[in-house]
Formats: C-alpha cells, structure tokens, sequence
C-alpha cells in the first residue's frame, strides 16, 4: 500500500500512521450531547468499499491528511491535507 | 450416528464407506421463530445451545458462503482464560470450562489439547503486571502459575534468554490454556445443531432486515423472504453491514489481523507461547506446522490479507524470541476480518429494536469465545435476559462510559486496541 502525500509525494505505508475515521476531524461543539458525542467517538458506519480516513506522514512532513481509500481492495484513491491540520 | 473408537476402526477396516454427510442442506422455510444470521463458530454454537439448552428447534442459521468459511477457519485456534478485568474474566471462564467438556457434550473430536500458554515478561514492572493479572485468574477460579527465568527455561529452552533489548525475566503459565482444531470446532456444532433440528442454510445471504413498529418481523434474502419472531446478527467483521441493515451504526471497526504456518516439522514447540513485546504468539499444530501471529494491520480492512508491513514485523519478533525459527519456512499467510470495538472487548446485547439481538465486537479473541458466546448469546435470545458470565457485555456502554472494559488499560478509543 502506497500512499500520495499532498506534500512529499508518493510513499510507502510504512510512513504513515493511521489516525482513525475522518469524521474525527468533525468534533462536535463542546454542549452537542450524549449521541453527537457517543458518534463523534465511538460509532461509525465502517464501510467494505470506499473510507474517508485520517492519516499522518508520521515519519515523513508530519502533515494529518484525510486519504480516501478501499477497504475492500486496499486501494488508495488520493489524499488532501485535513482541514485545520496546523493546529 | 454417533462416533466411537470402534466406528472408526471399523471404518478403517471397510474402506472408509459407511460415512454420510453429517448434517443436511435444507431450503429455507417461509417462517422461523428465530433465525440467527451468521454460520460461523457463535452461529453455529448459538443455534446449537438454543436446542439443546433451551428446547428451541424451530430454528434457521443462515451462511452467505459455507459454514465455517469465516474467521472461525482463518485464526491461530488459541483457548485460554487468562483475562484480567471483571466482565472478560468470568466470560472466558465459562467458556474454557465449556470446551473442557466439549467433545464428549458434542460427541465429536475437536481435539482440544490443554498444552499450557506461557506469556514472557521481560521487565521487573511487567513481572508486578503479571503477578497481579495471575492473582485475578485464580481468584476467578483458573489456573495461574508465575515462572522465574529458569523455570521458563525448563519449559521453553530454545528461547533467547539473554537478547539485549528484550532478556527474559520469566512467564505467566496458565495450565488449562492450548489449542483446538478450528473447523472442527465449526463442524461439530453444525452436526449437534442440525440433529437437533436446526436448519443449517448455506449461500443464502442476508440483504435486509424486516421492522414494523420496532419489532424485528423477518429478514430479506439471496434465497428470498424468511419471516421470523426473534433475529440474532452474529457475523464478526462484517457486523457494520449487517446492522445497517437495521438502521444501526455500530461501535465497531473491522480491521485485518495476519496469521502464518510453516511448513510441517517434528515436535518442537509443545506450548503456546505468547511474547507481548513483539505481540507475537505461535503454537505447533498436529501436523507439526507452527501457527502463529501477530498485530492488526492498524487500518480498516475487509481484504481479508493484509500487507508486508506486519509480516516483517512479524518475522522479526519471532527472530528475535527464538531464533531457531530461522530455519522454518513459512508455507501461507492469511488475514481474518475483525470487528474491533473501542475498548477490545465483545459485545453480546439487545438492541432498540425488538427482537432484534447482537452478538459482535469479539476483536482478536473470537476464537476461544466460540462456546461461551453461543451459550450466553443463546440464552439471552430465548429469555430475553442477560446470562451472568456475559452479563457486562454491554451494547451502550461506550455511550455512557459504565463498564468499559479495556484490558489493555490504553483508551477506549477505536485504533487502540
């Protein structure tokens, strides 16, 4: 598996750290609730096909990136800098 | 038809004639008062403990592929109860002492072997860690025997004792713990549950779940319309799916776990060893291949094999626990798809919808699980009440955050565990 870093390019998956499903890069406001919360961090729709994740060039420009994916065929689609990544 | 030691060597003597297939391949009826989608081990061994525990033969398995073409025939066949935090302790408990009597309760060779499973510690703070998780198994009732260096020794001299990053200090042996023969496991349950009158069907996967008013009413299928008054999802990692289906989103993950077999070789290795600082862990089969595995990949994956990452990874713990290994070579790997939840640990429970049950979440440790899951899956399905060794396997314990039950003691977060 190879991923295209928006920022180095193309490397191999041993670079990257897998961060978790990219609806962590949509928290919720801090007074959304018990469900907004319980789905922000525990459920998820887990999907055999195309995933939306995060991903960090751990080992490479450090950048967080959300890579569109194929959990099926281990595809990568391509990848875009996560939104609010320089915090 | 029954086994026994003189079938067999009658049998031998006959020219292997007289076997017949063990259970049959029935369509699908129009109704059912349970149907339990998912031919797996739990499938299986729910349907199983339905008829013969509660009476329940009205019942129908459905498989999407063939019986046991799942995670129960892809894994590395460990059975052991050396769980630490109250809610996986007495699960696996139950469990261990359920395969102890399986084979005469199944009349069927499993050959379940108690070889005894050490794990190595490598440090004064994971020696205390082990003592203490050795104290709580046998306060739970099982065995535990802690091991200085040479007494691992005695045990496993073809380790590295001295390696420089990762000496050994000594083990965790937990008698009772060893190996099973996976398909059989899946094989014998399919067999007990079909004489009982359980419809065992094959190809027939499910592609929706049927609710009026919030009651479950039946499922849709490849093999069409199957009504029924109770519908248990047991299907591992494709559970997202399946509970989809129902308009639920699950706390689950599915993620690719590897596993390795080397070609066969005399006995070597008569235990399992687990090496936690390499999450490395290998058995010998009876046919003299070792069986062993490693971590999850770490990414969402429904492949079903993984990538050569891991498998180096693998390769280079087992190098560094016994390097004698070296000169095996390795004939297959595969990978199993499993439905991790935040904190490791399964999930058996109802759901919002009536008639509607969920046993899912087994992560890495699904095998072992196989008798207790069916049991306590079983009798929550045909009492509506939660059996007590599975009591804390707890659906909405993410939401409100009671009762977590994070062995690993790192988060209960998804890609933690």
């Amino acid at each position: 598996m190879r991923i295209t870093c928006p920022i180095c390019g193309e490397r191999d998956r041993r670079e990257f750290y897998y961060g978790g499903n990219a609806v962590l890069a949509d928290r919720p406001a801090r007074d959304a609730g018990e469900a907004a919360w319980d789905a922000y961090i525990h459920l998820r729709d887990n999907p055999a096909g195309t995933s939306r994740e995060l991903w960090q060039h751990e080992v490479g420009c450090g950048a967080w990136m959300v890579v569109e994916r194929d959990t099926v065929t281990h595809a990568v689609h391509g990848a875009t800098l996560a939104p609010g990544a320089a915090r | 038809m029954g086994y026994s030691g003189l079938r067999v060597i009658w049998e031998g003597l006959t020219g292997q004639t007289g076997w017949k297939p063990v259970w049959r391949d029935p369509a699908p009826k129009p109704e059912y008062d349970i149907v339990i989608i998912g031919g797996g081990g739990h499938g299986l061994s729910t349907a199983y403990y339905l008829a013969k525990e509660h009476g329940l033969r009205n019942v129908a398995v459905l498989e999407k592929g063939y019986l046991g073409g799942g995670n129960v025939g892809r894994n590395t066949t460990i059975v052991r109860a050396n769980y630490f935090l109250p809610g996986n302790s007495e699960f696996y408990s139950h469990s261990l002492k359920l395969w102890e009597g399986l084979e005469a309760d199944l009349n069927y060779n499993v050959m379940h072997s108690q070889r005894g499973l050490i794990n190595l510690f490598h440090s004064d703070g994971q020696r205390d860690a082990f003592v203490r998780r050795g104290n709580s198994m046998i306060n739970q009732g099982d065995d535990a025997i802690l091991l200085d260096r040479e007494g691992v020794r005695k045990h496993l001299p073809y380790l590295d004792f001295d390696n420089v990053r990762f000496p050994i200090y000594g083990g965790l042996l937990h008698p009772r713990g060893g190996t099973a023969r996976h398909d059989a496991v899946a094989w014998g349950y399919a067999r007990g549950a079909d004489r009982r009158g359980v419809d065992l069907i094959q190809n027939c996967e499910v592609t929706g779940i049927d609710i009026e008013g919030g009651k479950v009413k039946g499922v849709q299928t490849t093999r069409g319309a199957i009504r029924a008054k109770k519908v248990g999802i047991v299907v591992a990692g494709r559970s997202g799916q399946v509970a989809a289906m129902a308009g639920m989103r699950l706390p689950i993950e599915s993620h690719v776990l590897q596993a390795f077999v080397t070609e066969g070789l005399k006995p070597v290795i008569d235990h399992v060893v687990s090496f936690g600082m390499g999450h490395f862990y290998i058995s010998q089969s009876d046919k003299g291949g070792l069986v062993f595995g490693g971590d999850l990949d770490f990414y969402p994956s429904y492949a079903a094999r993984g990538n050569l990452p891991m498998k180096e990874h693998v390769m280079e713990a087992a190098m560094t626990l016994m390097p004698m290994i070296g000169k095996a070579r390795v004939l297959r790997s595969w990978g199993g798809i499993m439905d991790m939840t935040p904190d490791g640990s399964p999930i058996i429970d109802k759901t919002e919808t009536e008639g509607l049950f969920i046993d899912c979440g087994w992560c890495y440790g699904g095998f072992k699980a196989v008798p207790g899951s069916g049991y306590s899956f079983a009798h929550l399905i045909a009492t509506g009440t939660h059996h007590a060794p599975a009591a804390k396997f707890r659906l909405d314990r993410f939401r409100t955050g009671r009762g977590l039950m994070d062995e690993e003691g790192t988060g209960a977060q998804h890609n933690l565990h």
